[in-house]
């Protein structure tokens, strides 16, 4: 993984040092509210209902055991046991006091970790494919080209003042595990004809009051000019992105009302005037961030199948957690392993201290000492040997970490909602937890097979539900939560939105009408090999509006 | 008999604590000890009182609550409110209403 040189150890002390006198300066009275409000978000400390929350910026999702064990330590030190795993593969706390900030933050730098700019108008915590580096079907290892981002936006003097937030992701296969069709900026690593590195690049995705999927403004960028081309897009953004209105003021907006032929024209404008200047990648420092990134060495343990076909005999519970929680690695003796956070009636992303610190003991033992963050709020150890799987589950077992639903039903993806945030009109997290407990059953999960369900508590979308299979809205009417569902949804490769079915449903209502729809898809559903999703594709809204609705459905 | 009124809420400077503006003009940090405005020049001196704390560097984010009065209870008639002065749903041993004396979120 990528090591701090002495530069971003200064960097990132002398940020802990200035944010530390800010705060003293806020608590003695020196800085009014309204002043420190914007310092505070540039170092990551929002106010929720209950508390401070403090946004912890995992960058690309890797982390050592070593800072997992630093965020365990906070949690049992200064916040309330756990921590939150979010959809932007960030680490939240809810319960920070500000008194405790300054500290929490120099035990971050002594790991390599920070807050910084995961808030505000600026380019946000580079996001990646949770299986980068060990993937089957990757190209290349997306991270250093991550890395290269972080390095070039971190405080950019002329990016800290966007007219909006900017989200950038990378991925470095044809399977999109990283939503890259939903961000600002979306990257694709791949290589062209003659073997060469580059990029595709989307521009304008983002969820949101206003969804939109990415347009593809490149098919293949060199990868020498990745920071030419994003600062193109970055100052096209910057001049032209609406500043009158914040609900109009990301990319997307732009590039819709631009139009993407225009906006295209202006970008490729600016990126040739960009493209010869120090901004081009020099080939020995793209290889040199490589080098951080490079594969651990993975012994041969061709012993895997034989121990695998004795442990799932043995076990059912292995035998199911194997089928959806072990994906195929690029060495065969190897798998990446997904850590549910999404136990049964639990909340999504949510990990207390000793199941971090339990974690960091895995992933040095049988992980090659690396974890990642998915954006679907789980954990993964990327390089297990084939071998070690029992063994890993067995561990995963004794801390309760061992739900074998990857994919399924009961993985959902859901925003803290009402019951933490500021912003949120209708609580999440209980309407995962019901319909986790609903379809409880592994056996009807796996006959369901994938589908995935994703839950915000407002419009702002934290919890992906435009691009959930089926995604559910909290909204407040008349003062009561009320829960409208999209259907039809993706954030794979070739993204859609999902469409609104009807009327919203009440808190009790919900996870019926959840199950309605899934019973419908089964009962319509051409094969087992027809997914939900393939289903709805195929279907269209009518027979779930007919079984939602009924006659309200035909009267409409 | 239901009575419809207004309290003030804000965050505790300090550690973001949920606190209502009580007698004596004290920060309280159960709602139940909130004081309670029921006519518009209540509630103008209560908020006036609260942005002065807001000044003060006490307390941030200070902003009137709609509340009932049932059966001598405060309620707050969002739910927005009602998890704020309980905590979180989901955690019934977290925040508040872990504690003696607060209500429960829901």
């Amino acid at each position: 993984m990528y090591r701090y040189d002495e530069f971003d150890h200064a960097f990132v002390n002398a940020r802990v040092a200035e944010f530390s006198d800010q705060v003293a300066r806020r608590l003695s009275g020196e800085l009014t509210e309204d002043e420190f409000k914007p310092l505070r978000l540039m170092n990551g400390v929002y106010l929720q209902l209950h508390a401070y929350m403090l946004r912890i910026a995992i960058p690309y999702g890797t982390l050592s055991p070593r800072q997992l064990r630093k965020l365990a330590h906070i949690a049992r030190t200064y916040d309330k046991g756990y921590g939150h795993f979010t959809t932007r593969q960030n680490l939240q706390f809810h319960w920070p006091k500000l008194t405790d900030v300054p500290k929490i933050l120099e035990e971050l730098a002594e790991v390599e970790m920070h807050c910084i700019q995961t808030s505000g108008n600026c380019i946000r915590n580079v996001t990646a494919d949770h299986f980068a580096g060990a993937a089957a079907d990757e190209v290349a290892d997306p991270r250093p080209y991550a890395e290269i981002l972080r390095q070039w936006s971190s405080l950019h003097p002329e990016f800290s003042y966007l007219p909006r937030k900017f989200k950038i992701a990378v991925t470095g296969a044809e399977r999109d595990r990283a939503a890259i069709e939903v961000h600002d900026i979306g990257l694709h690593l791949k290589k062209n004809d003659k073997g060469e590195l580059g990029f595709a690049v989307y521009v304008g995705g983002g969820l949101g009051r206003t969804p939109m999927v990415a347009k593809k403004i490149r098919d293949f960028l060199p990868e020498a000019d990745l920071l030419s081309y994003a600062t193109a897009i970055l100052r096209v953004y910057n001049l032209g992105g609406r500043r009158d209105n914040k609900y109009k003021a990301r990319i997307k907006i732009l590039v819709h009302e631009t139009g993407t032929e225009e906006l295209t024209a202006q970008v490729e404008k600016e990126f040739a005037a960009l493209k010869e200047s120090e901004l081009k990648l020099p080939e020995a420092d793209i290889r040199a961030i490589g080098t951080y990134f490079a594969p651990p060495r993975l012994k041969a343990r061709p012993e895997g199948d034989a121990t695998i076909s004795k442990a799932v005999k043995a076990n059912a519970g292995f035998a199911d957690w194997l089928n959806r929680n072990a994906t195929t690695h690029g060495n065969p003796d190897y798998a990446c392993v997904t850590i549910s956070l999404k136990g049964i009636g639990e909340v999504p992303g949510d990990a207390s201290d000793a199941q971090m610190d339990a974690i960091a003991d895995i992933a040095e033992q049988y992980g090659n000492d690396e974890i990642r963050v998915s954006h679907e709020q789980n954990l993964i150890l990327p390089h297990v040997a084939r071998a070690d799987l029992p063994a890993v589950h067995a561990a995963l077992v004794e801390i309760g970490l061992a739900t074998a639903n990857a994919g399924l039903i009961t993985d959902i993806i859901a925003c803290p909602g009402l019951d933490y945030c500021a912003l949120a009109n209708a609580r999440s997290i209980p309407v995962a937890q019901e319909i986790s407990q609903r379809f409880a059953s592994q056996a009807r999960q796996e006959e369901i097979g994938d589908l995935q369900i994703k839950i915000s508590g407002c419009i702002n979308a934290c919890g992906h539900h435009h691009v959930g299979h089926i995604g559910i809205l909290g909204v407040e009417k008349k003062g009561a939560e009320l829960y409208q569902i999209t259907l039809g949804g993706s954030a794979r490769e070739g993204s859609t939105i999902g469409e609104i079915i009807g009327r919203g449903f009440g808190p009790d209502e919900i996870t019926n009408a959840i199950e309605t729809i899934v019973e419908t898809y089964l009962a319509n559903r051409e094969n087992k090999e027809e997914s939900f999703l393939d289903a709805y594709r195929r279907l269209g809204q009518a027979p779930f509006k007919e079984a939602l609705y009924g006659q309200e459905a035909k009267a409409a | 008999m239901k009575v419809v009124a207004k309290i003030v809420a804000a965050n505790r400077l300090t550690d973001g604590e949920t606190v209502w503006l009580g007698a004596g003009d004290r920060w309280v940090e159960t709602i139940g000890g909130a004081e309670v405005a029921r006519d518009a020049e209540a509630e103008e001196r209560l908020l006036a009182t609260g942005n002065a704390a807001l000044a003060a560097n006490l307390v941030v984010d200070v902003t009137l609550v709609d509340i009932e009065i049932a059966d001598g209870r405060v309620l707050p008639t969002r739910l927005r409110e009602r998890i704020r002065a309980g905590g979180p749903s989901i955690h019934p041993d977290l925040g508040k209403q872990s504690r003696h004396g607060a209500p429960h979120a829901i």
